[in-house]
C-alpha cells in the first residue's frame, strides 16, 4: 500500500518577531509567527531568561486574545446614564481634548481630586512618574489588593520578597515548602522549577487548603485551614528553637538578632535599638564585655542575653525576644494543631525534615567570596531548604505578620540567598525597608505643581505617614494613614467606596487603566456599582468624571464616561523595567521590551503613549520642553529610550551609551530599541559566580549594585528579624514620639505592629459569629487563566467556561448537599447561588472556586447567555470592602491593618442547599448592552 | 478496511509524566495553535463567544481526583489525552477508505483529509477517545505527533519537537523513538515503570505514561521529631547560643544581666 505524501516541511509563516507575552504577569519571551500580516502561532523564545523556550496555556492562546471580539475599537463618550451602555464613538482629538480639559481643571484647583489608579499595569515606572508630575498623591496600581503583604513583609525584613523579587534556588534546593495558591505570579519560572525539583527528586510540600494546581504534584499536601499558616510556621520555629536547630552563624552575622533593644516599658525609647551616638545600632561584644557598633569587624556579639548599658538602661538582644516568643508553649505543635487543621505529629515531622535537610545535607559551592566586614569565605555554604508563598498568605488580614513569620523561619535556617535557599532577583536586595518615602503630606499637594517625590514609598516611622495634624488620611484610599500605615502599594480596593462616601473627601476625576473595578477586581460588587452610579441631590454623579482605558469591553467600561481604547499586547511598545516590576533572574538582572508585531486594525492607541500625550497637553514639566512642546513626541518608545530617572539610568538597563555597550548606567542610546530587538527583545546580565549568593552581605555584589543604581550605597542589608519601624508605631500608639496615633486607632496599632512576627486570627472570622458562618471561602487561580482576561478567551473558555463551588465530601454530606446541587452561599454581607461539586482534596471547613470566571452578561464580546454569566459566579459579592462596625461605629477597610492588603481570603460563609434548583447562578445583574464589536 | 504496514522499527511517540504534570494546559493550547494552521488545519471552533462553545482539539488534559486504597488523602492527577499511535491501531484497520493509516517509516498514525469520508468508524474503534470529528469540514482529526514540525527543515533543530513537548513548562512531556531501547524516552520508561493505557485491548499503544511517584508524607515517612531537651528549652537555647556562638571570655560578666532579667552576681 502506498502512503499519501505528506509535506513535513511546511512554512506556515513568513515572518517571526520576538516580543514579550502579556497573557499574565509572568512576562515570558515569545516568538510570534506571522503569515500575510496575521498572527498564526506563538511559542516561547528559547533565548529568553524568564521562560527559556517554554510557554503556558495562556501564552499559547494569545492569538485569541489578540483577535478577541471583545476588543474596543474607537474612543467612546457616554451619552446615556452610567451603566446603560449608551456611548457614542468619538475621534481621538475630541477624546484627548476632553480628558485634557477635565484633568487640567483638577490640576489647577486641587490635584489630589484626581484619583489615578492602574490595574495589572506593567508600566508603573511611567504611570507613577506621571502621577508625580501631575501632583496627585492618589496613585497606585492594583498591588494593594494583590501582593503588598508579600512585598512589604519581605522588604521590611530582608530587602527582597517572595512575589516577583526572588525565587527558590531550583538547581540546588532539596526541600521546598510552597504556601498557598501561587499559580498567578512567576507562572512559567515556578513550573519550570517544579519540573527541576521533580527530576532531581527534591521533596515538595504544599501547604494549601486545596489540593489543586501545583499542590497536585506535591510529595506531601498539608490541607491547612485558611489564615492559619502563621501558626503552623510559628510551631515549626518553636520546634527548631527547642532543638537548637538553627543556623547560628548566619543569624549572628547577617541579621539583627544580636542587636540590643532597650527595655524601658512606658518610655519613649522602649523597644528601640540601643544606638551609638553616631546612630549605629549596638551589639554586646563578648570580648570587651561592652556594647559595640553592630557592624564592627572586631565585635564578637552575644546572640542572647540582657545587659546593662553604660548609661544605665537595660537592653536585650533581639534574638532573646524572638526565642522568648516562640519557645512559649502556646506555639507548641499540640497547641496549634487544631486551629491549623494539621496534626501535631505532622508539624513535628516537617520541622525535623527541615532541620535534617538544612543541617545534615548542607551544600557548599567552591566559590570564594568576601562579606561586608571584609571576612574572606573559602566557600559558599548553603542550606538546601527553600520556600515560596504568594496570594494564599497575602490575601489575609494577618498576611503581613504571617509572611514575616515565614521569613523568620527561612532566616533561622540560614537559607536566604544561599545555595539551595531562596534567592534574590535584581534589583534586590535593597535596604530593609527601602529608603524612598511616599509624597503627599499636607502642603506637598499644590495646584499645577508636581509632587516633591513619588506617591508610593516605604514608611519607616509615624512621621512618614500621609496624615494631617488630626490624623486625617491625605489619600483617597487612606493608604499611609493610621488605617494602613505601611500601604506600600496603595489601596485600590477602597478608592470607589471612599470617593462615593467622600471619606476623607470627594474627588473630581477617577482615571483608571485596565482594572475591572466594577466586577472581579472589586470587593462588594453590588455596592460598588451603586457607588459608581450614585448621584448628588443636583443630579450630578458623586464621582463626577470617570476616564477609563482598556483594550476590551470589560464590565468597567460600562461605568466610565470617557473610554480611551488601548491596543492589544501585540500592537504596542512596552518596557519591562528594573525601575518597575523586574523580570530579573536570580543569576542576574534582566529586562525586556514589547515591540508592535502587528499594526492595530482599529482606531486604538497604546495607553502609555496616550498618557505621555496627555501629559504634554497638560504641560506637565517632565513631559514638556521649556518651549511647551512635547518632550517625548515619539510617544512611549521615545520615553523608553530617552527618559532618565537619574543621570545615565533609564527604563532599560541594556545597550546604553553611545555604542550600546554600557549596561546599567549610560547615556541614552538612540539605537537601544533596535539593539533589544536584535537580541530577542530582552537583555540579561549574568553575575559572576562570586556575586550570585549572599548578596545582602556580599562586598563585591554590593559594590557592583551601587554602580548599577540598585542601591544608593554599598552597605549590607542586615535582615531585620526585629522590625524597629513597627515598634515606632507601637510607641506612637502609647503616646510617644513626634507623631502620636489618634486615640481611636491606638489599640489596633499597638496590637498589630509587633516588631516580632506573631499570629492573630483573620478579622472577619473574629467579628462574625462562627456558628452562623462556619466555613472559609477562598478562590484558587486556574493556571490557564489570568483573571477576567483569560475567561473571555475563545480557547481558554472552552477549557474552563464556568466555575463551581467545590466543597469537601464529608462536609457536604453533613449539610445534605449532593454533587451538582445548587447551593446558597451566605456571608455577613451577601448571598450568592452557585452549583456545588464535591471533592476530597480540600480542607473540610473550606469551600472554594476558581477566580474571576464569572462574568456579567453582555460584556467582553461574549453572548449574553454565555455560561460565564449564567452559571459562573464570583465570591466578590460576598466580600465587604469594610469590616463590620467596631466600637464607636468606625468601619475599617477589610484589609491587613499594617499594609492595607485586601483580605479577600478572610471570607466566612455558610452553605445550604438552595430552595430553587433552577440552572442559573445568582445574583444575575441586568445584562449590559453589548458594545459594538470590532470587525 | 485498511491494512497496517509491517511492524515499524521506529516508534515515535510521547512519554507523559503524570508525577510532574500540573495541568497547566500549555500542551493543549500550543497543540491547538500549531495544528490549526498545520497538517490538520483548521481545528475549527464553533460558537466561540456563546454558551455552547466547542472546538476540535487534538490534545486535552483532564483532572481527576483519585483515592488509592488504604489512603486517607486523595490525589489530583492531571491526565493529558491524545492519540497514542498504537502499534496495532483499530482506528486504522477499521477505516473503509484507507484515510486512516500508520506510517511505515515512524509509526505515526495519520488521517488523510483528502480521502476521509467522515464516517466516524475510527472514533468508535478508538478506546482512548483520541479522535475528534470536525463537524464543519466533515473529516476526522487527530494528533499527528506534529509530523509537520519534527521533520520540518524550516525549523531550527531544537524546535523539531511536537508543539506540546516544546511548550511544556514542567518538562512532563517527552518525545522520542520508543522502538529504540537505548533512547532517552525508552530509558525513562524503564526507570520509572512507564505503562500502557488499557493494555488488555491489545492495540499496543506507543505512548507511555509515567505513574505518580509514591507519596512522601505521613503515610510513608517515618515518624520523627526533633529531640526535646531536658529542662527549660529557653535555658538550653541560651547555653547553646552562649557556648557555640559567643566564644567570649566567660568570666567577665559585670554588666550582664541573666536572661530572666535579674542582674548576675
Amino acid at each position: 500500500m502506498t502512503q499519501p505524501a505528506v509535506n513535513t516541511s511546511p512554512k506556515t509563516w513568513d515572518e517571526v518577531k520576538t516580543t514579550t507575552c502579556y497573557m499574565c504577569a509572568c512576562r515570558c519571551g515569545i516568538r510570534v509567527h506571522l503569515k500575510d500580516g496575521r498572527v498564526t502561532y506563538i511559542d516561547g523564545n528559547p533565548e529568553h531568561p524568564v521562560n527559556k523556550g517554554v510557554i503556558c496555556g495562556k501564552g499559547a492562546a494569545g492569538i485569541m486574545q489578540h483577535y478577541s471580539p471583545g476588543r474596543l475599537s474607537k474612543p467612546l463618550l457616554r451619552v446615556g446614564e452610567r451603566g446603560a451602555g449608551e456611548f457614542k464613538e468619538i475621534e481621538w482629538g475630541e477624546a484627548l481634548g476632553l480628558a485634557t480639559q477635565w484633568l487640567s481643571e483638577v490640576r489647577a484647583k486641587d490635584p489630589k481630586k484626581l484619583a489615578f489608579f492602574t490595574g495589572r499595569d506593567q508600566s508603573q515606572g511611567l504611570t507613577g512618574w506621571w502621577a508625580t508630575q501631575f501632583g496627585t498623591p492618589n496613585y497606585a496600581a492594583h498591588g494593594g489588593f494583590c501582593s503588598v503583604n508579600m512585598a512589604a513583609a519581605g522588604l521590611y525584613t530582608f530587602g527582597g520578597a517572595f512575589w516577583e523579587f526572588g525565587e527558590p534556588d531550583w538547581k540546588h534546593t532539596k526541600y521546598f515548602l510552597l504556601f498557598g495558591v501561587a499559580e498567578d505570579h512567576g507562572s512559567n519560572p515556578i513550573k519550570k522549577g517544579l519540573g527541576q525539583l521533580k527530576a532531581r527528586g527534591a521533596k515538595i510540600v504544599s501547604i494549601n487548603p486545596i489540593r489543586t494546581g501545583y499542590s497536585a504534584i506535591a510529595d506531601e499536601w498539608i490541607g491547612i485551614r485558611p489564615g492559619a499558616d502563621g501558626l503552623f510556621v510559628g510551631a515549626l520555629i518553636h520546634e527548631l528553637l527547642t532543638a537548637q536547630k538553627i543556623d547560628g552563624d548566619y543569624v549572628l552575622r547577617y541579621t539583627n538578632s544580636p542587636w540590643l533593644i532597650i527595655e524601658n516599658p512606658g518610655h519613649a525609647d522602649d523597644g528601640l535599638f540601643a544606638r551609638a551616638p553616631q546612630g549605629s545600632a549596638l551589639v554586646w561584644d563578648s570580648h570587651s564585655n561592652s556594647p559595640m557598633p553592630a557592624l564592627s569587624p572586631d565585635a564578637a556579639p552575644k546572640l542572647m542575653g540582657r545587659f546593662k548599658l553604660p548609661d544605665g538602661r537595660r537592653a536585650v538582644t533581639a534574638f532573646t525576644l524572638i526565642a522568648e516568643r516562640f519557645l512559649d508553649p502556646e506555639w507548641a505543635p499540640e497547641k496549634v494543631a487544631e486551629r491549623c487543621g494539621v496534626p501535631a505529629e505532622t508539624i513535628k515531622r516537617i520541622a525535623a525534615e527541615l532541620a535534617r535537610t538544612a543541617f545534615e545535607e548542607e551544600i557548599a559551592l567552591d566559590v570564594p567570596w568576601t562579606d561586608h566586614l571584609g571576612r574572606y569565605h573559602e566557600r559558599m555554604v548553603g542550606r538546601p531548604v527553600s520556600m515560596h508563598a504568594m496570594r494564599g498568605i497575602s490575601a489575609h488580614a494577618n498576611g503581613f505578620q504571617t509572611c514575616r513569620t515565614i521569613h523568620l523561619l527561612q532566616i533561622l535556617l540560614g537559607t536566604i540567598d544561599v545555595p539551595g535557599g531562596f534567592r534574590y532577583k535584581a534589583p534586590f536586595p535593597k535596604p530593609a525597608p527601602p529608603g524612598v518615602k511616599p509624597a503627599g503630606k499636607p502642603g506637598q499637594v499644590k495646584p499645577n505643581t508636581p509632587l516633591p517625590g513619588p506617591p508610593l514609598g516605604f514608611v519607616a516611622a509615624p512621621e512618614d505617614l500621609l496624615v494631617d495634624a488630626e490624623g486625617t488620611p491625605q489619600r483617597i484610599d487612606k493608604a499611609y494613614s493610621w488605617d494602613a500605615p505601611l500601604a506600600a502599594h496603595g489601596m485600590m480596593h477602597m478608592v470607589i467606596t471612599n470617593a462615593a462616601k467622600k471619606d476623607p473627601y470627594g474627588i473630581d476625576v477617577l482615571f483608571m487603566y485596565m482594572a475591572n473595578m466594577s466586577w472581579n477586581s472589586a470587593m462588594n460588587v453590588p455596592d460598588t456599582i451603586r457607588y459608581l452610579t450614585q448621584k448628588e441631590p443636583d443630579g450630578s454623579y458623586t464621582i463626577p468624571k470617570i476616564i477609563y482605558s482598556d483594550a476590551y469591553a470589560s464590565e468597567m467600561v460600562h461605568y466610565a464616561d470617557l473610554i480611551l481604547p488601548d491596543t492589544t499586547y501585540l500592537e504596542r511598545w512596552d518596557c519591562i523595567s528594573l525601575l518597575d516590576r523586574p523580570i530579573s533572574e536570580a543569576d542576574g538582572p534582566a529586562d525586556s521590551i514589547r515591540q508592535p508585531v502587528v499594526e492595530p486594525d482599529r482606531d486604538v492607541r497604546p495607553f502609555q503613549t496616550v498618557l505621555l500625550d496627555l501629559g504634554a497637553r497638560l504641560g506637565l514639566p517632565g513631559m514638556t520642553r521649556t518651549d511647551g512642546s512635547p518632550r517625548y513626541p515619539g510617544g512611549y518608545p521615545d520615553y523608553i529610550v530617552n527618559h532618565e530617572r537619574a543621570p545615565g539610568i533609564g527604563p532599560l538597563a541594556g545597550f546604553r551609551g553611545p555604542n550600546g555597550r554600557s549596561q546599567g548606567r549610560g547615556a541614552p542610546n538612540p539605537e537601544q530599541l533596535l539593539r533589544y530587538i536584535a537580541n530577542g527583545c530582552h537583555w540579561f546580565y549574568e553575575l559572576p559566580e562570586h556575586m550570585k549568593y549572599y548578596r545582602h552581605v556580599n562586598w563585591a555584589y554590593l559594590d557592583w549594585a551601587t554602580f548599577f543604581g540598585f542601591i544608593g550605597k554599598p552597605e549590607p542589608v542586615i535582615h531585620q528579624l526585629y522590625c524597629e519601624p513597627l515598634q515606632k508605631f507601637r510607641l506612637s500608639a502609647q503616646g510617644h514620639g513626634k507623631v502620636v496615633a489618634p486615640e481611636q486607632h491606638r489599640q489596633r496599632i499597638a496590637s498589630h505592629f509587633d516588631p516580632i512576627p506573631f499570629w492573630y486570627p483573620p478579622f472577619e472570622g473574629e467579628m462574625v459569629p462562627e456558628a452562623e458562618f462556619p466555613l472559609h471561602a477562598v478562590t484558587q487561580r486556574p493556571m490557564a487563566m489570568y483573571h477576567s482576561w483569560g475567561s473571555q478567551n475563545a480557547w481558554l473558555r472552552q477549557i474552563l467556561g464556568r466555575n463551581w463551588l467545590y466543597m469537601a465530601r464529608g462536609m457536604a454530606a453533613k449539610l445534605k448537599i449532593a454533587d451538582g446541587d445548587w447551593v446558597t452561599v451566605t456571608s455577613h454581607h451577601g448571598v450568592i447561588k452557585a452549583q456545588a461539586k464535591l471533592m476530597d482534596g480540600v480542607n473540610p471547613d473550606t469551600v472554594w472556586t476558581w477566580n474571576a470566571i464569572g462574568k456579567r452578561s453582555g460584556t467582553w464580546g461574549l453572548d449574553p447567555g454565555a455560561d460565564e454569566a449564567k452559571k459562573g459566579f464570583l465570591l466578590n459579592h460576598l466580600i465587604s470592602e469594610l469590616l463590620p462596625e467596631r466600637e464607636g461605629g468606625y468601619r475599617y477597610s477589610n484589609s491587613d491593618p499594617v499594609t492595607g492588603q485586601a483580605a479577600w481570603y478572610d471570607l466566612r460563609v455558610r452553605v445550604e442547599k438552595a430552595a430553587g434548583q433552577s440552572d442559573m447562578s445568582e445574583p444575575q445583574f441586568a445584562t449590559l448592552k453589548p458594545l459594538a464589536r470590532a470587525e | 478496511m485498511t491494512s497496517l504496514p509491517p511492524p515499524t522499527a521506529r516508534k515515535l511517540g510521547l512519554v507523559i509524566d503524570l508525577d510532574t504534570c500540573v495541568g497547566c494546559q500549555a500542551c493543549v493550547t500550543s497543540c491547538k495553535e500549531w495544528n490549526t494552521q498545520g497538517y490538520s488545519a483548521p481545528l475549527t471552533d464553533e460558537h466561540t463567544q456563546g454558551a455552547e462553545a466547542t472546538g476540535v482539539w487534538l490534545n486535552r488534559v483532564h483532572g481527576y481526583e483519585v483515592r488509592e486504597a488504604g489512603q486517607d488523602q486523595s490525589r489530583i492527577v492531571h491526565f493529558p489525552r491524545s492519540c497514542l499511535h498504537c502499534e496495532e491501531p483499530a482506528c486504522v484497520t477499521v477505516c473503509p477508505t484507507g484515510a486512516s493509516y500508520k506510517r511505515a517509516e515512524d509509526g505515526i498514525v495519520l488521517v488523510n483529509p483528502e480521502t476521509c469520508i467522515g464516517c466516524k468508524l475510527c472514533s468508535w474503534a478508538c478506546p482512548y477517545g483520541a479522535r475528534e470529528y470536525d463537524q464543519s469540514h466533515g473529516v476526522m482529526k487527530k494528533c499527528t505527533l506534529c509530523v509537520d514540525r519534527i521533520y520540518n527543515d524550516n525549523l531550527g533543530e531544537d524546535d523539531r519537537l511536537p508543539a506540546c513537548v516544546k511548550a511544556c513548562p514542567t518538562s512532563a512531556r517527552h518525545f522520542g523513538d520508543l522502538g529504540d531501547s537505548s533512547s532517552k524516552v525508552s530509558q525513562l520508561v524503564a526507570e520509572r515503570g512507564g505503562y500502557d493505557l488499557l493494555p488488555e485491548m491489545g492495540y499496543k499503544p506507543v505512548n507511555k505514561y509515567l505513574p505518580p511517584r509514591a507519596r512522601r508524607d505521613a503515610t510513608t515517612s517515618r515518624a520523627e521529631a526533633l529531640p526535646k531537651p531536658d529542662g527549660s528549652a529557653f535555658d538550653r537555647l541560651f547555653q547553646w547560643a552562649d557556648k557555640v556562638l559567643s566564644p567570649g571570655k566567660g568570666s567577665a560578666r559585670a554588666n550582664e544581666v541573666d536572661h530572666s532579667g535579674k542582674l548576675e552576681g
